[in-house]
């Protein structure tokens, strides 16, 4: 959307071209003009402090590229395929973070959390044989409830999130030891439901290519009837040739992703889950009014008071949406260990979560920031994971690297913050 | 005087207290349509009180206030905005990290088929602000990138929206350097051009000799005198700011003049 205006149309269907020769010398120069205008747009962008998705797709790169030198096997799809499982789980819960980050807040239950739903799942389904798909929704409905407790308590207390929250990680974490009794361990049906969400692949190579075109198709059609209604209505608009490199962008990653999957096992249904959700979340964030709300709010509350917005019910919305991510993130990482145990949803699974939307690009100041970043943030996370683990790199310089990561994606956050405010003044 | 309409807006006896405290007391006021009222005192002086009474923040006490002649009573804030009051204060109550349009249209997003529509939202905020402002800024880019004239300008053209009748700007150019002052003093004079009626807030004797009408003085929460702001000496005003000449009028004097 940004920057359509400064953009010349030069869509307008020449019937007139005379020669071959003249069409393809204009084809070129438009290529360039498009070239020229998306550089001029971006430059605008970032020296006023709208860094986007460059930073991290930046980091992603070097990171692969390293990798990919020090041991060839890093880029094979056998390792790409698994690396897009590995990401589901945290990256829901990453997902749930960005919520609410974009209040401003934070948000430290969320391992409990994923703990908690994935104990009440393994309880309710082995230990007491309630069927796969009630124990799965009442777990989910676990993360929604103490999600939503925790956002009505900040809402109605003010008092910070992070110590709310904080209350939160302690009591969901003692619960989860409570229901789970002094066996520890419990281990899921192999082949069960659960089990599936990470073990399913789509073997038969047209779904992957499906799904592909399908998002190529739906990015193409809204940009396409965008610049159509725009058009029609006398407004400024993309150019045809921004539309379709914005399609082609799509097409290139989606199927370029598509075959390599298909090199291994297929599409896997975690990710399918994994995308199908961020995608619609995003729409959720940036297309309706909810979303708007969540966006203002993390802006200035005041002013949203004063627009009158429903504040308590947002910020408890947002709490409920963590909460329920964070507790189908946590069935998601039981699944890849087909077992629930004491250690659930501890350890660095909580500051993963938290890294992984801060290195994509949203705001711990609240307002910025998509979904997206969550899947972004989580790729660059898991593939310096999974960089270690094939060149036998002790674990604790994996959490130094990451540690370095996040310490430049909050410097960034923090700068490009001060160069929007610099940029206003100016 | 019969010929004349009754003003948009008046305040007859209007008193607030805040525990012991009388802010405001029998305090006379009338705004009409196409006039800008400048509304000046000295700090305590009780105008931004005077704006919360008519704005519905902090109601009246005691007295009647009049819309159009008949008598209305403004309780909440939802009631002055029903009549046509908008008010825009001082701290302008913007989202930094939305957009134009979506800080114009926050709490009233316009939807198609249940989402946002962006494109119907932009649209309007243009042509709105192509009403109101030379220089129409970067709708898509966020608050916080605009300079301070723009985002006054933006606060006011929120307030618009709702097609109010009288505008309460409170210190609209306190925070301004020259040049966006001179912006945001010409989009007043434009909405009074369009027949709004304006009360403004203001400390700087300057903004109001270039665009008022009338003055009104309050001092130590009463009235201490109504000018016009043409026909009046400056000295004449400060002086019943700082309270150097005490004059309580029965009546506005714009309305003495004309018998």
């Amino acid at each position: 959307m940004k920057g359509m205006r400064d953009m010349p149309d030069e869509t307008r269907a020449d019937s007139a071209a005379a020669t071959a020769k003249a069409r393809q010398r204009r084809a070129g120069r438009a290529v360039t003009r498009a070239l020229a205008g998306w550089i001029a747009v971006r430059r605008r962008m970032l020296s006023a402090g709208e860094l986007g998705y460059l930073p991290v797709t930046l980091v992603l790169v070097a990171v692969w590229i390293i990798f990919q030198s020090l041991n060839s096997s890093f880029l094979s799809p056998r390792n790409l395929s698994n690396l897009s499982v590995d990401i589901v789980g945290t990256g829901l819960i990453a997902v749930g973070i960005v919520f609410v980050l974009l209040l401003g807040e934070l948000d430290l239950s969320v391992g409990s959390i994923s703990g908690f739903a994935a104990a009440v799942f393994a309880v309710l389904n082995v230990n007491n044989g309630v069927p796969e798909w009630l124990a799965l929704i009442a777990a989910v409905l676990t993360g929604t409830v103490a999600g939503t407790v925790q956002g009505y308590s900040i809402a109605r207390t003010r008092v910070p999130a992070f110590v709310v929250t904080l209350a939160g990680l302690l009591t969901w974490n003692g619960l989860m030891l409570v229901i789970l009794g002094t066996s520890g361990t419990v281990n899921l049906d192999e082949n069960g439901l659960i089990a599936h969400l990470t073990s399913y692949y789509f073997t038969n190579a047209g779904v992957a290519y499906a799904v592909a075109a399908l998002a190529t198709a739906l990015v193409f059609l809204a940009s396409y009837l965008n610049r159509r209604r725009r058009m029609a209505l006398g407004m400024s608009h993309l150019p045809l040739h921004t539309v379709g490199v914005r399609t082609g962008v799509v097409a290139v990653i989606g199927f370029g992703s598509a075959y390599l999957l298909n090199q291994f096992q297929g599409l896997p249904l975690a990710l399918l889950i994994f995308l199908a959700t961020v995608a619609g979340l995003d729409i959720v964030l940036r297309r309706t009014h909810y979303g708007r709300q969540v966006y203002a709010l993390g802006s200035s509350v005041e002013a949203a008071r004063r627009a009158s917005l429903g504040v308590t019910g947002v910020q408890t919305a947002v709490l409920a949406v963590s909460g329920t991510l964070a507790a189908t993130g946590g069935l998601f990482l039981a699944s890849r260990i087909t077992s629930v145990s004491q250690n659930s949803g501890s350890g660095v699974l909580l500051l993963n979560a938290i890294a992984a939307a801060v290195i994509g690009g949203t705001s711990l100041f609240g307002g910025r920031g998509t979904t997206w970043s969550a899947v972004l943030g989580m790729l660059v996370i898991q593939s310096i994971a999974s960089g270690m683990a094939l060149t036998d790199t002790p674990t604790a310089v994996q959490l130094v690297i990451t540690g370095g990561v996040l310490f430049a994606a909050v410097v960034i956050d923090s700068l490009s913050r001060h160069t929007q405010q610099a940029h206003g003044r100016a | 005087m019969i010929l004349l309409p009754p003003p948009l807006l008046a305040l007859h006896g209007v008193c607030k207290r805040f525990g012991v405290v009388e802010v405001l007391r029998d305090i006379e006021l009338e705004i009409h349509a196409g006039e800008v009222l400048a509304l000046l005192g000295d700090n305590g002086a009780g105008k931004s009180t005077l704006v919360k009474v008519i704005s519905g923040v902090a109601p009246a006490d005691q007295g009647s206030i009049e819309w159009e002649g008949r008598p209305v009573h403004i309780r909440r804030p939802q009631d002055a905005r029903d009549l046509g009051i908008a008010t825009v204060y001082q701290d302008l109550a913007l989202c930094g990290g939305l957009d134009v349009v979506g800080n114009l249209f926050l709490g009233r997003e316009i939807r198609r088929f249940g989402f946002l529509d962006e494109v119907e939202m932009e649209r309007r905020s243009t042509q709105l602000l192509e009403r109101l402002t030379r220089s129409i800024p970067d709708l898509r880019g966020p608050l916080v990138s605009l300079s301070s004239g723009q985002r006054q300008t933006v606060a006011i053209a929120r307030s618009l929206l709702g097609d109010p009748r009288v505008l309460l700007l409170d210190e609209p150019t306190a925070a301004l350097g020259f040049e966006q002052t001179t912006e945001v003093l010409d989009l007043v004079d434009r909405l009074r051009d369009q027949g709004l009626g304006v009360l403004l807030i203001s400390h700087n004797m300057g903004d109001v000799k270039a665009l008022a009408d009338r003055a009104a003085v309050l001092r130590l929460g009463r009235n201490n005198g109504f000018f016009d702001v043409s026909t009046t000496p400056q000295e004449q005003i400060i002086s019943s700011i700082t309270g150097a000449t005490d004059n309580v009028p029965r009546r506005p004097a714009h309305r003495e003049a004309e018998w």
